[in-house]
């Protein structure tokens, strides 16, 4: 391939209660180390997804890759999966904290599989605060404590 | 505007000093049409994009040097210098005006986000004094944004 090689961001929203346990541990570990984080009936955020991808720019469409493409399959794979869910009770976080670095390890793995362009980075604010960035340098795993 | 400057795919080297990033805005319009496809397929590829009244965005511009710390003026570039450079050789060309129609560059290529970064990167490369071009980020519209880093320029 030739031409010039840009990066595309795109930001998505959506909008999640979780809450930040492990069962292993003790009520009182708990507390100690996830804080108020750890309030049993959860709590929520509005979390904002960016994702960085690289490619030569075609020459037809001058494009990296059809945001049509990227948002259809970011509403079908990160949309419909995550907003207005309970993180806690879907499957990737069942032996995982919902920490918002394990959502991003998870955000990686699932647009990883996006076809069109080639996934540079992924970037996760769980508040205007907290931003998380992965940018794929080892196998997301995701991590129980 | 939060995420770093610095992108993983493109190393700061080693004679790196700081890097300096100056915004600027502009308001344009543009559509997609490609004339060597029919009707039918530049309504599939481009969506809404597509209609040949044009749209608008609100764009904003960010341009990245990076360069070494003047030891008298404690700058790396003179930001009203980089201002004027900035304004000149991009914002008096692009800022309303419609892309497709006023401006040369965009007779031959399509007026997508990347294709302004990276026409705003040959349109500024070497015109920054005692600096080096690292990146432009174009933004679109708050949730959409380009970036070149000048490979294949």
């Amino acid at each position: 391939m030739s031409g010039p090689l840009a990066y595309l961001s795109r930001k998505y929203h959506f909008a999640a209660s979780h809450r930040l346990h492990v069962d292993a541990l003790s009520p009182e570990r708990n507390r100690e180390v996830f804080g108020k984080c750890n309030n049993p009936f959860g709590h929520g955020h509005n979390y904002i997804v960016q994702v960085t991808f690289a490619g030569r720019v075609d020459a037809s469409t001058g494009m990296v890759t059809n945001l049509a493409d990227l948002d259809d399959f970011a509403e079908t794979r990160l949309i419909h999966a995550f907003d207005h869910r309970n993180l806690n009770t879907l499957a990737c976080f069942r032996d995982a904290v919902p920490s918002t670095e394990n959502l991003c390890l998870e955000v990686w793995r699932i647009f990883l599989e996006y076809p069109h362009a080639t996934l540079k980075c992924v970037r996760v604010e769980e508040t205007n605060n907290n931003a998380f960035e992965y940018f794929g340098e080892a196998p997301p795993t995701l991590h129980a404590a | 505007m939060s995420a770093p400057a610095q992108c993983p795919a493109h190393p700061i080297p080693d004679d790196f000093m700081i890097l300096l990033t100056r915004k600027a805005d502009f308001s344009s319009a543009h559509f997609y049409w490609n004339d060597a496809w029919s009707d039918a397929e530049n309504e599939r590829v481009f969506g809404k994009c597509s209609n040949r009244q044009g749209h608008g965005h609100n764009y904003t511009l960010e341009v990245t040097v990076k360069g070494s710390i003047d030891p008298t003026s404690g700058f790396v570039v003179d930001l009203k210098e980089m201002k004027e450079i900035m304004e000149r050789e991009v914002v008096s060309v692009y800022d309303h005006r419609h892309l497709n129609h006023e401006v040369p560059e965009f007779q031959q290529m399509q007026p997508t986000t990347e294709n302004v970064a990276i026409s705003i990167w040959r349109r500024l490369a070497g015109k920054i004094p005692n600096a080096e071009l690292y990146r432009v980020r174009v933004y679109e519209m708050p949730d959409l944004f380009a970036d070149f880093f000048g490979e294949g320029a």
